[in-house]
């Protein structure tokens, strides 16, 4: 069951008319449903553990293929740090690809048009920037149901959750992205110490996720000060598609960013 | 040939069927089954059924109970199952002392090892628990209703049950996870610190059972929809050994047997010193056993006790005391049955512990009805009758309520693609365009 890069269904034809042009694939040939519905089954590859992500796919010039099995198991190897969960087209992932340039990141997207689409645009980033962009990857997954098929235990440093279905009915809420019991998981995944960043430009949803956050006893709210120092918090509201609408239709938004700490039990 | 089977199934009625289940007090004080709505109990020290009490002003079971499990200790048994309802006895009365009741169907049942707490697993995949204190221990005030402590997100728990140490909690579930984690002081605000994933099975875990050396570090054992039995150091969420039982069982049916046939685990039982692990294959006439050597942490093949024909046996028990493993077969809801009565059928394999069956030239025996333990008494209390192995044909309509409902239980729905598309070519949501 490992995860093969051949996704089938839509998207790949239209992404092959551009390939080796280093050009930047058009949106309008990767039209996507706005929503998916992440309690669906799905009928895509999963790594059957952290093991069998394969690094070298996704990062060719970290993890050169022909360096054989070896290097894959090597604890000292470089592993991903940052993950975005709901990646959308990846805007996010280009702002940070050059803000962090020795840090490995993923995208995670449950729409495949869309992953395709992000596919490409990484492609044709480092065709047209050499040396560049080779830290940012993309895969097709449901991040609620498989987060820890693909990270291991404190593994990840930062986690993003940028502008992420709403769910307005209180019976769809449990296909809410951030819940108690998603965050559990996520806690799992994060480093003592890791940042998880979300925003929304819905203020129901901002609400819930920052009331999810102060609940759980493994995240505290970072200090206003701090959060204004950090350079990661400006792309949550510029560097993404969503955000950048919002912008212009002068939305507001709604942040809660929370740092990941050790359990107490008194 | 699967699908179809099931589909008739859904076809001809729907009905549910779910397997018998038996479970063996810790220190071999009673035995008790459950087939359908019904719990029936036998008090092995007395050598007497049961009849069951309910203090706790609630309804009694009404439709097919899915989980039953006695405490550490032995002191309570919980049981749950379809009709929403969580029972909790105590087992000096057999009285029933309190009556949960669930949102959803419940899947799986475990009492905590210091019996302060019950939890269970819903069809959502999420595990409440309930105080079964007076108070809820200087944590927040309760009005004593389950508290949701975590979940499994939209799959379906199928076990669940507490370290030796009672540090942890496992679950287990429809996908291929077992999650490990730290069960809390304080419980009623949640279990949110998960100490492991044990990832490694390649189709549903059906079952889930620690195991340890005494004294030493415990272990985790676990078997799935793959046909494989594994060995974990959970603490780490390190796989330490797989063992493919379809190899060996294929060797045992007869070719043209195995081709269609499921060999998903059923259920495991180890034995109190964990070097002994019997195995209950869907399809296998018999219980597999498993060297466990935790020192080399190794698991491997040591022989098959095969049973008659039609005896496949579903849920597997043992006591701490006593060596007998409790083995059943059984169905709720059994199609062409003239009877309203549920039946099932019970063996008991005596001797389960190292010594003896771990020596390659024993032959391992299974009791005849008149050696088990309190003989005709105990196997009309729990059986529901006693000529049962005489009616071939109850036992051929229980095998095929079985199949059907293992499969019901286990595998999650797979459409084929040309369904796939069926649906979403009928999906009312979608513009059309043309």
């Amino acid at each position: 069951m490992k995860r093969g890069d051949g996704a089938s269904g839509g998207g790949g034809g239209a992404g092959g008319q551009q390939k080796g042009a280093g050009k930047l694939p058009r949106k309008r040939f990767y039209r996507a449903r706005a929503h998916s519905n992440p309690l669906s089954d799905s009928h895509f590859p999963v790594p059957i553990s952290p093991d069998e992500v394969d690094l070298s796919q996704h990062y060719p010039r970290y993890f050169p293929s022909d360096e054989g099995e070896g290097r894959q198991g090597d604890a000292a190897a470089s592993r991903i740090r940052f993950a975005d969960v709901g990646c959308g087209f990846g805007g996010l992932l280009v702002g940070l690809s050059t803000l962090f340039p020795d840090t490995l990141m993923i995208g995670m997207e449950l729409r495949d048009k869309v992953t395709e689409y992000v596919k490409e645009r990484i492609l044709a980033l480092r065709a047209s920037n050499p040396g560049q962009y080779d830290n940012i990857s993309v895969v097709r997954t449901n991040s609620m149901k498989y987060i820890p098929n693909y990270f291991r235990k404190a593994q990840l440093s930062k986690m993003f959750f940028l502008f992420p279905d709403p769910h307005f009915k209180e019976k769809n809420h449990r296909r809410r992205v951030i819940s108690m019991q998603l965050l559990d998981e996520y806690a799992y995944v994060m480093e003592v110490g890791g940042i998880i960043y979300t925003i929304t430009d819905v203020e129901e949803l901002g609400e819930w996720m920052r009331s999810c956050l102060e609940k759980h006893p493994l995240f505290e709210a970072i200090p206003e000060e701090e959060i204004k120092a950090d350079p990661v918090v400006k792309l949550l509201s510029t560097a993404t598609e969503e955000g950048q609408k919002v912008a212009r239709n002068g939305g507001q938004t709604f942040q809660a960013i929370f740092r990941r700490i050790p359990l107490q039990e008194e | 040939m699967e699908d179809a089977t099931v589909e008739e199934a859904e076809v001809s009625g729907g009905a549910e069927f779910a397997p018998a289940l038996v479970a063996a007090h810790p220190l071999g004080y009673s035995v008790a089954v459950a087939v359908g709505p019904e719990l029936r109990v036998f008090n092995l020290k007395a050598g007497s059924a049961v009849p069951l009490s309910d203090d706790s002003g609630g309804c009694s079971h009404s439709d097919a109970i899915r989980a039953i499990s006695f405490s550490a200790n032995g002191v309570l048994f919980a049981s749950a199952g379809d009709d929403k309802l969580v029972k909790v006895w105590k087992t000096d009365s057999w009285c029933c002392i309190r009556t949960i009741t669930s949102e959803k169907r419940v899947s799986a049942v475990a009492i905590s090892n210091d019996g302060l707490y019950v939890t269970f697993a819903d069809k959502f995949g999420v595990v409440w628990l309930v105080s079964m204190g007076e108070t809820g221990g200087g944590q927040e005030p309760t009005d004593n209703k389950p508290v949701s402590i975590l979940g499994h997100y939209c799959s379906i728990i199928t076990s669940m049950k507490f370290s030796p140490d009672g540090r942890f909690i496992a679950t287990a579930d429809r996908d291929f996870k077992i999650r490990i984690t730290l069960f809390p002081k304080k419980p009623l605000r949640g279990a949110n610190e998960i100490q492991s994933f044990c990832l490694g099975h390649t189709d549903f875990v059906s079952c889930i059972a620690f195991t340890c050396l005494s004294e030493g570090p415990s272990y985790l054992l676990s078997g799935g929809g793959d046909s494989t039995v594994r060995l974990w150091d959970y603490i780490n969420g390190c796989l330490l050994d797989t063992c493919q039982v379809r190899d060996k069982v294929g060797e045992i049916l007869e070719p043209n047997e195995t081709e269609d046939r499921n060999l998903a685990v059923a259920d495991i039982c180890a034995t109190n010193d964990g070097s002994l692990v019997a195995v209950a294959i869907q399809s296998l006439n018999g219980v597999l056993l498993l060297a466990c050597d935790l020192i080399a942490k190794k698991l491997s093949f040591l022989k098959v006790i095969a049973m008659e024909k039609c005896y496949i046996p579903t849920s597997l028990s043992s006591s701490f005391s006593a060596d007998l493993l409790w083995t059943i077969m059984g169905a709720s809801n059994m199609p062409n049955q003239a009877t309203s009565q549920l039946f099932t059928r019970l063996k008991v394999i005596p001797h389960f512990k190292n010594d003896l069956l771990a020596s390659a030239d024993h032959v391992p025996s299974v009791l005849e009805d008149s050696e088990v333990p309190h003989g005709e008494k105990l196997l009309l209390a729990l059986q529901g009758s006693l000529d049962i192995a005489k009616q071939e044909e109850v036992l051929a309509s229980v095998l095929a309520a079985l199949k059907v409902s293992m499969h019901k239980m286990l595998v999650k729905k797979q459409y084929s693609e040309e369904r796939r598309e069926q649906r979403k070519r009928g999906r009312n949501d979608k513009k059309i365009k043309k």
